[in-house]
C-alpha cells in the first residue's frame, strides 16, 4: 500500500502539483489520469523519489519516505520495478541482458538461475524467443514488453508504470493492459499506471485518480466514472462520441 | 544579468565537486564494474591510438622541419633539431595538445553517449532500480583514463619518431646527428612534469564531459549542444590548468 499525503511539486516558479492526496492498495491496478501536461509523470517521479517534493508524505506500506536515510532509500528502491514512458531500455545491452541487469546488479543469482529466472519473465510477457536482440531492434510494443519484464524480474513490491499502452495499436494496448493486471494480482503487487487512454480506464481502472491542474479533481473505480456528474471528469472522459454512447448504455443499464 | 551568470558559473562549480563526490559513494557491483572499466578502456583508450599515432606522426615531422628551417646560423649545431623535436613534444605538444584533441573526441563520446542515457530516461530507470548512476557511469570512465598517459608515451614516441622521419629524409640532419639530439641534456623531471599534467588532464577528460552530459536538460538536440559546450570548457580547463601547473612545476 502506498499513502499519500498533501504533496506538493514546483519546478521554479511553475507549481505542478498543488497538494494531492490518495491511497493506492496492494493487489490492485490503480490509475492516474489526467490530460497531458496534467502532471502524471512529475507525480508518479515524485513518488520514486526521482523528483524532491517540497511538502507533503509519502508512506510505502510502514516507512515513510522522507525520513529514510540514503541507504535505505536505495533498499526501498530495490522492491521497486518502474516501466518508462519511453521504455529506458539499456541501448548497450541485449534484451536479456536489460532484463537480468537487476538481478546481477542486487542479488546473488548463479548464472544458471539468472537465465531461468530471466527465461521465465520474458515467456510471460509473450517474448519467448526475444533474448539477443538491442532494443534499437524491438518494436514498441516489445520494448514496452521489455521493459515490464524488465521491472517484475526481481518481484517488486510496488510497480509503477507511466503510459505503458501509449503509441502502440489498440490489441496490444490492451494486451499490455492484461499482463500488468494480471502479474499485480499474481504477486499481490501494489501497482500505480499512468495513462490517458478510456480503454484502460475500462478495462484495469480498479481505482481512478483524476488529476487536473495540479490537484485530485476525483477518484473512484471504472464503475463508478461513467456515473459521475464531476464536470472535470466528464469534459474528459467525454470528448469522444464513443464513451458518450458507453455512459448512455451505462444509465440504461442502471434504469433497467 | 552579469551577476545571474556569475552565480550560476559558481553553482555549477559547486555541482561538479559534489558529482566527483558521489563518484566514489555507494560503488556498484565489483563483477558488473570490472565489465564497465574494460568496455570504457575499449571505447577511450584503444578506439583512440589510430588518431593520436596519426597526428603525433605528422606534428613530430613539422615541428623538426620548421625547427631545422629556423636555424640557419652556422653557429648552432645541427643536432638542435632532434634536442628542439623531443623538448617540444615531450613537454608540450604530447601532453598538453593531444589531450585537446581528447577533448574533442573522448570528450564528446562521453557527453554524448551519458546525455542520451538522460534524456531517454535510462538514467532514472537506474536511480529507480536503486543504482548510483553517478558511480555506475563515471567511475569506470576514471579509471580508464588512468591507462590514459599510456597513450600518450605512444604519442610521444611516434611524435619523436615523425620528427627524425621528417629530419632525416627531408635533409635537414642527419640521423646521428638527430639521436645525438635527443640523448642530449635529458632531465627527468621533464618526464615527470609531463606525466603529472597527464595525469591531471585525464581526470579533467572522464569527469567535465560527464558533468555536461549528466546534468544536461532537453531532448536529442541538446545532447548535441550539451557536446559542444563540454568540449569548450574541458579545453578551457586543460588550457588553465596547464599554465598552473607549468607555473608550479617548472617556474
Ligand atoms: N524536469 C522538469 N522541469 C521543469 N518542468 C517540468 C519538468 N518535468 C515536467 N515539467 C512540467 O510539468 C508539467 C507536467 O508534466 P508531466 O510530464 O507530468 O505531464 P503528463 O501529465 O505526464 O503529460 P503526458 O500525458 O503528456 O505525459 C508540464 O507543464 C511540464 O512542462
Ligand atoms: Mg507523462
Amino acid at each position: 500500500m502506498i499513502l499519500v499525503e498533501n504533496l506538493h511539486k514546483s519546478f521554479g516558479e511553475a507549481h505542478i502539483l498543488k497538494g494531492i492526496s490518495t491511497c493506492f492498495d496492494q493487489g490492485k491496478t490503480n490509475l492516474i489520469i489526467g490530460q497531458s501536461g496534467s502532471g502524471k509523470t512529475v507525480f508518479l517521479k515524485s513518488l520514486l523519489g526521482l523528483f524532491q517534493p517540497e511538502e507533503g508524505k509519502i508512506c510505502y506500506n510502514d516507512r515513510i519516505y522522507s525520513q529514510l536515510t540514503d541507504d535505505e532509500k536505495r533498499d526501498l528502491r530495490k522492491e521497486m520495478g518502474m516501466v518508462f514512458q519511453g521504455s529506458a531500455l539499456f541501448d548497450s545491452m541485449t534484451i536479456e541482458q536489460n532484463v537480468m541487469f537487476p538481478l546481477k546488479m542486487f542479488t546473488d543469482m548463479s548464472k544458471e538461475e539468472m537465465e531461468e529466472r530471466v527465461d521465465i519473465v520474458l515467456k510471460r510477457v509473450n517474448l519467448p524467443d526475444a533474448h539477443k536482440k538491442f532494443p534499437s531492434e524491438a518494436s514498441g510494443g516489445m520494448q514496452k514488453r521489455v521493459a515490464i519484464a524488465r521491472a517484475i524480474v526481481n518481484n517488486p513490491k510496488y510497480l509503477f508504470c507511466d503510459e505503458p499502452n501509449s503509441g502502440l495499436d489498440p490489441k496490444t494496448a490492451i494486451l499490455i493492459d492484461n499482463l500488468i493486471q494480471e502479474i499485480t494480482k499474481e504477486y499481490d503487487i501494489t501497482t500505480v499506471i499512468n495513462t490517458h487512454d478510456m480503454n484502460s480506464v475500462m478495462e484495469i481502472g480498479e481505482k481512478i485518480v483524476f488529476l487536473k491542474d495540479g490537484h485530485k479533481a476525483w477518484e473512484g473505480s471504472n464503475k463508478e466514472i461513467f456515473k459521475t456528474d464531476n464536470e472535470a471528469v466528464t469534459n474528459f472522459v467525454y470528448s469522444s462520441e464513443l464513451f458518450k454512447k458507453v455512459r448512455v448504455m451505462y444509465q440504461e443499464e442502471d434504469r433497467n | 544579468m552579469a551577476l545571474f551568470y556569475y552565480m550560476n558559473y559558481l553553482e555549477n562549480i559547486g555541482r561538479y565537486f559534489l558529482m566527483i563526490g558521489e563518484v566514489f559513494r555507494k560503488p556498484t557491483k565489483w563483477s558488473i564494474m570490472k565489465d564497465l572499466i574494460l568496455k570504457e578502456i575499449d571505447d577511450l583508450i584503444f578506439n583512440s591510438l589510430g588518431i593520436v599515432v596519426f597526428i603525433s606522426f605528422f606534428v613530430g615531422g613539422v615541428i623538426a622541419i620548421q625547427t631545422a628551417l629556423n636555424i640557419d646560423n652556422p653557429l648552432i649545431p645541427k643536432y638542435l633539431v632532434g634536442f628542439a623535436t623531443r623538448q617540444s613534444i615531450i613537454l608540450e605538444f604530447a601532453p598538453t595538445f593531444t589531450s585537446i584533441i581528447m577533448a574533442g573526441k573522448v570528450g564528446s563520446y562521453i557527453t554524448s553517449s551519458i546525455g542520451t542515457m538522460r534524456v531517454t530516461e535510462q538514467i532514472d530507470a537506474l536511480e529507480v532500480m536503486g543504482v548510483n548512476s553517478i558511480n555506475y557511469l563515471v567511475f569506470p570512465k576514471i579509471i580508464a583514463l588512468l591507462i590514459y598517459p599510456f597513450l600518450i608515451s605512444i604519442g610521444m614516441f611516434f611524435g619523436i619518431l615523425g620528427g627524425w622521419v621528417a629530419g632525416v629524409f627531408g635533409g635537414y640532419s642527419t640521423s646521428a646527428e638527430f639521436i645525438q639530439g635527443l640523448q642530449s641534456d635529458f632531465d627527468m623531471y621533464h618526464v615527470f612534469y609531463a606525466f603529472t599534467k597527464t595525469f591531471v588532464f585525464a581526470f579533467i577528460l572522464a569527469t567535465i564531459p560527464s558533468f555536461h552530459g549528466y546534468f544536461m536538460r532537453g531532448g536529442a538536440l541538446e545532447v548535441g549542444k550539451a557536446s559542444t559546450t563540454s568540449f569548450v570548457w574541458t579545453s578551457i580547463v586543460i588550457i588553465i590548468l596547464n599554465y598552473i601547473l607549468t607555473q608550479m612545476l617548472l617556474g
